[in-house]
């Protein structure tokens, strides 16, 4: 049986040298960014068709007059979760969960729907334009297929990006953080232990979630949860407009209109 | 949900369109359904009305739906899992759901469209004839309500769609799905009457204007409602220029019902309120599909 995989990003250890999203792209063929200056050094954007990792630099205003932003860099990735909004969804089946337990987008069966996008609570998938389907992350499934490990962490210079069995990097991201905090770092605390039923991508932080644009452990909710409730407004909206219609189109005196005959063919009306 | 950190999966005209048409479409197969099982004699023509309006404005749906596609060669995924062999169905799926829900109703509104037009005399024809004996029967009534329990679902089932998502506003409420039954309900009452227009039955026109008067009502509650279950979100969709759709909604729903209530001023503005109603409809939509995109 092929090995359950998982990414563990360290945001401590990365430096934003971008390149992951380098070797993402190289690898996966992905299309150039367009040359244009977000008014950052985080000039990716987002996840998105053509990005697959996507370093996030988080600026924030510091009171020191000497450093006045203070750094910190997070690559971003698809969180391959354990219980994935986007396969909840996906009415074509087109997304599968792998072999790895990895989450994968079919090319050949996707049909541009874009009804993952709209479940996706990380804002990972894109949609490709030239192709007409939805796009992400792959975890490098061919690599994996290869015993090769993903692009972007063979690439990572400072190991922020670790690569392995899930077990494993679940408990390199306790002992790291259990490290963190040794070493002062209070807020130091993992991320994708629990989310969605525990992410194939953790990662290390030292803020709150929203801090680095994830979503909090009590925000993290499947698309499904409003299936139930959604559908039991609509049943008690149709039986009030059910009563609604009995006493407005009830019969006032004359006999139903299915017992009526068809009128004769030369009449031509309605 | 709190903070929301996602994409918005760029849903347009083609998605408010189908929307709409699904509301028109559903809704006016229940209003025929109803008029046909409450109503009396001569309620049968604005019944025929009604299912003649569901089953071409329900031809239209598949094809706004297909033009949606980033591969509409592909539109036949939706139903078959060519992956895995077999067909696909997704209980959980909204989507999923309203694939197979479109292609059941257009069956049931298919062939009131047909007994329609046999009844009404447009076409005379032998299978057309067999179609209305069918539905005169009481094989004819179970097969109405059927069909009618389909036509609720697809007028529903597009609001339940974009609350099962993580997008802002509109996986905050629970309130979409009936919202856009009872505003489905309301257009397709407008329709009918719209339709029914140049032919002299005041009794009918009392009775779908009545009926009309409560579909507003229960979408004026099911606005509160939604509105109500926003939380941090509401201002995305009662900021800027979306006010002005807002505006549209409340002519589309206020207006009628004070002309409603006024049966002189009804009859001078005939066309005023249904028109003002179907209006309503499509800014509804409009404004809750493109406010949480923005």
């Amino acid at each position: 049986m092929a090995q359950t995989v998982g990414f563990l990003t360290d945001t401590t250890l990365c430096i934003g040298c971008k390149a992951c999203e380098v070797a993402c792209k190289e690898w996966n063929g992905l299309p150039n960014n367009p040359l244009d200056f977000k008014g950052s050094y985080d000039n990716t954007g987002q996840l998105d068709h053509a990005n697959w990792r996507h370093v996030r630099f988080l600026e924030t205003s510091t009171s020191n007059p000497d450093k006045p932003i203070a750094w910190s860099m997070m690559s971003d990735v698809c969180k391959h979760c354990a219980n994935a909004s986007c396969l909840e969804v996906c009415p074509t089946n087109a997304i599968v969960r792998t072999e790895f337990d990895t989450v994968f987008i079919q090319q050949d069966v996707c049909n541009g729907c874009r009804d993952c996008i709209a479940a996706c609570p990380y804002g990972v998938i894109g949609f490709n334009q030239q192709s007409g389907t939805a796009q992400k992350c792959t975890f490098c499934y061919d690599r994996l297929q290869n015993n090769l490990m993903p692009a972007c962490a063979t690439a990572c210079p400072t190991q922020s990006i670790k690569f392995g069995d899930l077990a494993t990097m679940r408990q390199a991201a306790a002992e790291r953080v259990q490290t963190l905090q040794s070493q002062g770092v209070s807020q130091a605390q993992v991320y994708g232990d629990t989310e969605y039923g525990g992410l194939h991508a953790m990662f290390i932080l030292t803020d709150k979630p929203e801090a680095y644009g994830l979503p909090s452990q009590a925000s993290a909710v499947l698309p499904g949860r409003n299936n139930i409730p959604g559908y039991l407004t609509a049943a008690v909206t149709a039986v009030l407009a059910g009563l609604a219609g009995l006493i407005a189109f009830r019969r006032r005196g004359e006999q139903p209109a299915a017992a009526t005959p068809p009128p004769a063919a030369t009449t031509g009306g309605r | 949900m709190g903070e929301h950190f996602v994409t918005p999966p760029n849903w347009q005209w083609y998605i408010l369109a189908y929307f709409f048409c699904a509301g028109i479409s559903g809704g006016s197969f229940v209003l025929g359904t109803m008029l046909r099982l409450f109503g009396d004699a001569r309620d049968a023509a604005a019944a025929r009305i009604a299912f003649l309006i569901s089953f071409p404005v329900l031809l239209v749906c598949p094809i706004l739906l297909t033009l949606d596609l980033g591969q509409p060669s592909r539109f036949w995924h939706m139903l078959v899992d060519v992956s895995g062999g077999g067909l696909v169905f997704k209980a959980w799926s909204p989507m999923s759901l309203g694939a197979w829900a479109l292609l059941l109703f257009g069956i049931f509104s298919l062939v009131m469209f047909a007994a329609s037009l046999y009844e009404g005399g447009v076409v005379r024809h032998r299978a057309l004839q067999a179609t209305a004996s069918f539905v005169a029967a009481t094989a004819g009534r179970i097969f109405l309500i059927v069909g009618a329990v389909f036509g609720l679902f697809v007028a529903a089932y597009t609001g339940v769609l974009l609350a099962v998502s993580n997008q802002p506003v509109w996986s905050d409420t629970w309130a979409l799905g009936g919202l856009f039954l009872a505003s489905g309900l309301s257009g397709a009452a407008a329709c009918v009457l719209l339709a029914s227009r140049s032919r002299r039955a005041a009794m009918t026109d009392r009775k779908l204007i009545e009926a009309d008067r409560y579909f507003i009502l229960l979408e004026l509650a099911l606005i509160i409602l939604f509105l109500a279950t926003l939380g941090g979100t509401l201002s995305k969709v009662l900021s800027g220029g979306w006010i002005i759709l807002w505006v549209i909604v409340l002519l589309g729903t206020l207006v009628p019902l004070g002309l409603h209530w006024r049966p002189g001023l009804m009859r001078q503005a005939a066309l005023l309120a249904p028109v003002l109603v179907l209006l309503g409809v499509l800014a509804l939509r409009a404004v809750i599909i493109f406010s949480a995109q923005a």
